[in-house]
């Protein structure tokens, strides 16, 4: 099952481009569709599975972004050490924030977050002679694997698929591995995780730095893809709309929040058309997803089918 | 059988919530192979004694002593390590894990010797067979004794040389009580050390050697258990008769 749906993800990713030759329309979602799958798989490990909220992953996104689009535009650095050293950034900043931050439950953890991406986004903002301030950077060249330059969209594209998997694949193994089960018990008591001599604080240290790290290479992935930065792309708003995905799609399922990261990008280009009311249209799409689909589209949807699949079964025997 | 070599040694114990003090100067010394029951009303501080030697709670003032070592300051991960487990009241398994990660977690620490997990699964899955049956069902799922089992199944599996069970009858069923206090009894003659805490102070101090009588955070009598229960005093305030 857990790799009949990865495999099944791989084709769709494939068959999308074939199936839209020369669709500038479908890539480009398609990209934005990626990171945010990335994104929302890696905030999943920390809300579904740890429990723990964070209203400022934006942050960590941004921290990859700006890492990349600084080093090689600044300094020069070739685009893969970039990527490399603002994942390194990103872990070390998650972990110096996580022992402090994680003792905290709750609404207090979640104004803790909170506060920690905006003065992320603050910095962003104010520090202009690093980040270049509001209008942010330009010129940050593409990705380059051994003089393979991704320079076209379709490679591009390619590029975030690859990276999608790669996050897909990780976090299913993160989920069922010794460190997995102890989050998911840790979500579920974690007096009784204490009980049984799982050090709390360690794992949710180890996942909090794992989702920032996963944030942070969607962050450099994006800006090696753009071509530019600017702090309005890791603003509150998107750490809003991050977890809304990871809660849209199902929380406590990789596929869940992979599927709540896709459905929320076609959304907000679906919506596009309808102009003034596309926010209207869309917190009350939001609305009636979780009033009837309480535990998310993907767990909600596929609870139905199997539903569905039964009850045609019964009906013709 | 007890054997004269202290395994837990508690002198002087106190544990607070803030200005309100829930144990006061406990001392109790249990032996290697031992069933000791602590019994006491609501309120009488039993959970706050078994937290405070998980770990979970703050001690204010006094020592724990467990094989030698002063565990008094020991962080909750590093106390299970030494082999001391908790079955929590409650139960507290992890409802949407199936019964055999649950049982997985508990050999948590455990991980460097794979044999004696597989081993020890074994003998859990011998002692309750209902939980082999379920093994892929989730534990949310079952019902509240075979959660009892699973609670105690998860903590034999962190290799325990001593086990706190806090409250191991409540909400069951008579006939399930009985079930789970065999099973203890049975777990005592296998050589395992266990500090039972009991409202259901007959039951547990029929199957235990000795009983200790907590009360407003004291302890005020400790005495071989078939003294307790023939102690008026005792029969009046705990049996009820």
């Amino acid at each position: 099952m857990r790799l009949a749906g990865f495999f099944a993800l791989a084709a769709g990713v494939i068959a999308l481009p074939v199936l839209f030759p020369n669709n500038y329309f479908v890539i480009v979602v398609g990209i934005a569709a990626g990171l945010h799958v990335i994104l929302a798989v890696g905030l999943n490990l920390l809300m579904g599975y740890a429990g723990q909220i964070s209203l400022g992953h934006a942050a960590f996104f941004g921290i990859g972004a700006y890492a990349s689009a600084i080093l090689t535009t600044r300094y020069a650095w070739p685009a893969l050490l970039a990527l490399a050293a603002g994942l390194v950034v990103a872990g070390v900043i998650a972990w110096l924030l996580a022992r402090p931050i994680l003792r905290l439950r709750g609404h207090y953890l979640a104004m803790a977050t909170l506060g920690f991406g905006v003065i992320a986004h603050v910095i962003m903002v104010q520090a202009t002679h690093w980040t270049g301030g509001p209008d942010g950077l330009t010129g940050i060249p593409p990705l380059n694997f051994l003089g393979w330059s991704v320079n076209n969209d379709l490679h591009g594209y390619g590029v975030v698929a690859a990276a999608m998997l790669l996050a897909i694949w990780l976090s299913l193994n993160i989920v069922d591995s010794r460190v997995g089960r102890a989050l998911r018990a840790l979500r579920g008591s974690e007096f009784a995780a204490q009980m049984l001599g799982i050090d709390t604080s360690r794992a949710k240290t180890q996942v909090f730095v794992a989702s920032a790290l996963f944030a942070a290479f969607a962050g450099s992935l994006f800006a090696h893809q753009q071509g530019f930065v600017s702090p309005d792309s890791f603003n509150l708003t998107v750490s809003v709309e991050l977890v809304t995905m990871v809660v849209l799609g199902g929380l406590a399922s990789t596929y869940g929040a992979a599927c709540g990261a896709i459905a929320l990008t076609l959304l907000h280009q679906g919506l596009v058309v309808f102009e003034d009311y596309e926010m209207l249209i869309h917190g009350a799409l939001l609305m009636a997803v979780m009033i009837f689909l309480p535990q998310g589209l993907f767990v909600g949807l596929s609870q139905a089918a199997r539903w569905a699949w039964r009850t045609a079964r019964g009906m013709t025997p | 059988m007890p054997s004269d070599e202290p395994l837990l040694e508690i002198a002087g114990l106190s544990s607070h919530y803030g200005p309100v003090c829930a144990i006061r100067a406990v001392d109790l010394t249990l032996h290697t192979g031992e069933l000791v029951a602590l019994v006491g009303g609501n309120g009488a501080g039993k959970t706050t004694l078994l937290h405070t030697l998980s770990g979970l709670h703050p001690a204010s003032s006094g020592r724990i002593r467990f094989a030698g070592q002063d565990i008094t300051r020991w962080p909750s991960h590093r106390i299970v390590a030494a082999g001391i487990c908790q079955v929590p009241e409650g139960r507290q398994v992890f409802a949407p894990l199936s019964v055999a990660d649950n049982l997985r977690l508990g050999a948590y620490r455990q991980r460097r010797d794979q044999p004696w997990v597989h081993q020890q699964l074994d003998r859990v899955y011998a002692l309750f067979p209902i939980l082999h049956e379920r093994r892929e069902q989730l534990a949310g799922t079952l019902s509240g004794g075979q959660q009892q089992m699973l609670a105690i199944g998860r903590a034999l599996l962190s290799r325990p040389r001593l086990l706190l069970l806090d409250e191991p009858s409540m909400g069951l069923a008579p006939l399930l009580v009985e079930e789970i206090f065999r099973v203890i009894q049975q777990l005592n003659a296998q050589g395992v050390t266990l500090l039972l805490v009991e409202q259901n102070a007959r039951a547990a101090l029929a199957i235990a050697q000795r009983g200790a009588i907590l009360e407003t955070g004291c302890i005020v009598k400790t005495a071989p258990a078939t003294d307790l229960l023939a102690d008026d005093a005792v029969r009046r305030a705990y049996l009820g008769y």
